[in-house]
């Protein structure tokens, strides 16, 4: 599954540099790409469902990993060319084995339910990349696991995986009626306990909840992909005048207030950067605060005299603090 | 100028992470990225994830003891097996890095190696496989490290206590709290609702990415050094609250107790791991920094009445400071 994180791509918090090591054709129009760490180190583990972001040219894309997540020598994604999408996926299929390119850590956004007593996993098309990661999760720690997967003719990927991972706990459809039928059946037969994960184009999604819904499946055993919702975004540049100096710090896309003060040579406390202990609160004089921290109350944001650094950033042009 | 004698000082001292950044206290939702080191007036402390001190022997051999003599401090629900697994692959390796002349950690897929010289144990263990190691998993890890170790799962939106091998509480109880959520365990502490200290704590850890480690400090006072502090065991400690004010060694057996909390999101089963290492520094040895002194006798003298009942230290608070701020 892949989603667009950025139409121009700021660059990666902490990323790493990886090498593709192997590319392979899965269907006409879905490729697998290989990376490793050059100096051939292991990569860090991650979470069954997690999704790197990968930096090809000037756009990044999100890319679910399709590994366990336990034995991480490398990490392997599918992706389905879109001729005309803005996430790069033309530029990723032009790329061949020896390329550099450089890869966000592993962000978990669609993790396994550990007290789940069985995992009932429904996937369509390229959805099935984060399918992937769970089955192999499940079976290497002998959880209880089914796949209900959807696909084209001669368009299924990963098929050879997922048959001789699953044997009989994977049930294929190759068209609308018979995956409704299958649905109605799994939803149906489920024991208490199941928790449902779905992944694959924004209307296969609906229909599967809903169908969920009216089958009578609380919405919190109800799991799909949502990309993008675990970073905060980088939001865009502003610039913030200094109430005491009149002097004007530029903050750019990609850059906390925070970290422009302190790399103009203020000094301001602060702990944990996240927007959580408080210590970074400075007075606002004029302007408007997009507020993005934990730390204030909604009354604090709305009154708007006071900002987290850490974190938050600028509405409008006219910002000034009292520093 | 306060100055401090470093002829007096204790190594424990050195390292100590004394916590307060002010004259007085309050709670809030103290977390900083971990580790990094933070000078002191006698040293610096937090450069390490996992501290080793010479108590190391001492204080494994006691919680070997507790755990054999009260099951109920160690608890897992079936659920978290593979969390306690990451707890493994993830501490061992900070350790073999932090301290390569006496440990060491290699693997090859799931086949581990892991040798520990302060111990005498060398020993080879499969990942998932419990049968291949000394104990049983959980144990296993808390037997390496002197930190106690919680585990919470996240589901349904919130993060749940389902795990943990606690034999150093200060006044709690894991049998009691195990399978609680994050919000419950918090139930007993006065003001954090109110300021909303936990609500945001939790939003925080929620999104923790694989991985990510902080830390935070939390304080109280233990009369002797005690580091059995648990609710269970209240009986055989209680009373020397009461006791200790009138007794004129009360700089000796009167330690500030420390706790450096990590919080670290797993990469592999996405628990939030939650180390609980516990320091101890006697008044005695605090009037060594002139500085602490001062500040910790503050700190006694203005803390609010609930959260000094709370802590278990309003009968001898008032003397504490008294001391420390008297010579
Ligand atoms: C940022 C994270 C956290 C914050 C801000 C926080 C805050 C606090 C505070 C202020 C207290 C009162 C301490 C005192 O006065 O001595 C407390 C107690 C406690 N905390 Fe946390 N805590 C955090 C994380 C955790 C975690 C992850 C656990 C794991 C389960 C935990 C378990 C406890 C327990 C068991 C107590 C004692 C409650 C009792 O009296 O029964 N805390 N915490
Ligand atoms: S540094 Fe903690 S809220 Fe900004």
């Amino acid at each position: 599954m892949t989603a667009t994180a950025e139409a121009s791509a700021p660059a990666l918090h902490n990323a790493l540099e990886l090498v593709l090591a192997d590319v392979t054709d899965r269907t006409p129009s879905i490729r697998s790409f290989t990376f490793r760490d050059p100096a051939g180190n292991e990569l860090p583990p991650y979470v069954p469902g997690s999704h790197i972001i990968v930096h090809s040219g000037d756009k990044a894309n999100a890319y679910s990993l399709t590994g366990s997540g336990v034995l991480t020598a490398e990490y392997t994604i599918s992706v389905l060319r879109v001729d005309n999408g803005g996430g790069g996926s033309a530029a990723l299929h032009q790329l061949a084995p020896g390329a550099r390119l450089s890869v966000s850590r592993p962000r978990s956004a669609f993790a396994p339910v550990a007290t789940a007593r069985h995992h009932l996993l429904i996937a369509a098309g390229i959805g099935i990349t984060p399918m992937l990661s769970h089955m192999r999760a499940a079976t290497e720690w002998g959880h209880s696991a089914s796949l209900l997967y959807a696909y084209r003719q001669g368009e299924g990927a990963h098929l050879d995986d997922v048959r001789e991972l699953c044997g009989e706990r994977l049930l294929e459809c190759t068209d609308r009626s018979s995956f409704l039928a299958a649905l109605g059946v799994r939803l149906g037969e489920q024991p208490l306990g199941t928790h449902l994960y779905v992944c694959g184009p924004q209307g296969f999604m609906d229909t599967v909840l809903s169908a969920a819904a009216v089958a009578g499946w609380p919405p919190s055993r109800l799991h799909s992909e949502p990309f993008g919702t675990a970073d905060l975004d980088p939001g865009q540049p502003f610039s913030v005048t200094l109430g005491r100096s009149g002097a004007v710090v530029d903050v750019p896309s990609g850059t906390s207030l925070l970290k422009a003060l302190e790399d103009s040579g203020h000094k301001v406390p602060f702990m944990c950067r996240q927007g959580v202990c408080g210590e970074c609160i400075l007075p606002v004089l004029r302007g408007t605060p997009e507020h993005r921290d934990l730390y204030l109350s909604e009354a604090e944001k709305t009154a708007n005299n006071s900002i987290m650094c850490c974190v938050s950033r600028s509405r409008d042009a006219g910002l000034e603090i009292d520093l | 100028m306060l100055s401090t004698q470093e002829s007096t000082l204790t190594p424990s001292a050195r390292r100590f992470p004394f916590p307060f950044r002010e004259d007085s206290y309050r709670y809030s939702t103290n977390v900083e990225p971990a580790p990094q080191f933070v000078p002191t007036d006698a040293g610096g402390w937090g450069d390490r994830l996992i501290e080793i001190d010479p108590h190391y022997g001492s204080e494994l051999e006691e919680r070997a003891a507790i755990l054999d003599r009260d099951p109920s401090r160690i608890a897992m629900l079936p659920h978290m097996g593979p969390a306690v697994w990451d707890t493994i692959t993830t501490l061992l390796p900070v350790l073999a890095t932090d301290y390569p002349d006496v440990m060491c950690f290699t693997r090859e897929g799931r086949r581990c190696h892991w040798r520990n010289d302060l111990l005498g144990l060398d020993i080879d263990f499969v990942i998932g496989d419990a049968s291949t190691l000394p104990m049983e998993p959980l144990r296993f890890i808390g037997s390496q490290i002197q930190d106690d170790i919680a585990l919470l799962d996240q589901r349904e939106d919130a993060l749940w206590l389902d795990a943990g091998v606690i034999t150093f509480a200060a006044d709690w109880s894991l049998g009691f709290d195990v399978g609680m959520r994050f919000l419950e365990v918090h139930g007993p502490v006065p003001r954090v609702h109110e300021e909303q200290i936990i609500t945001r704590a939790q939003q925080f850890l929620m999104r923790l990415q694989p991985g990510e480690k902080f830390r935070r400090t939390n304080w109280t006072m233990t009369v002797d050094r005690r580091l059995d502090t648990s609710t269970e065991t209240y009986p055989e400690w209680g009373p020397d609250r009461l006791e200790v004010v009138d007794d004129p060694d009360l700089a000796k057996r009167l330690h500030l107790r420390v706790e450096v909390q990590h919080l670290i999101r797993l990469p592999h089963s996405g628990a939030i791991l939650f180390l609980v290492r516990t320091h101890m520094i006697s008044l005695a040895e605090i009037s060594a920094v002139p500085a602490w002194r001062q500040r910790l006798g503050r700190v006694l003298a203005e803390l609010p009445e609930d959260m000094a009942d709370y802590k278990g230290i309003s009968r001898y608070r008032h003397a504490a400071a008294q001391w420390l701020l008297g010579g």
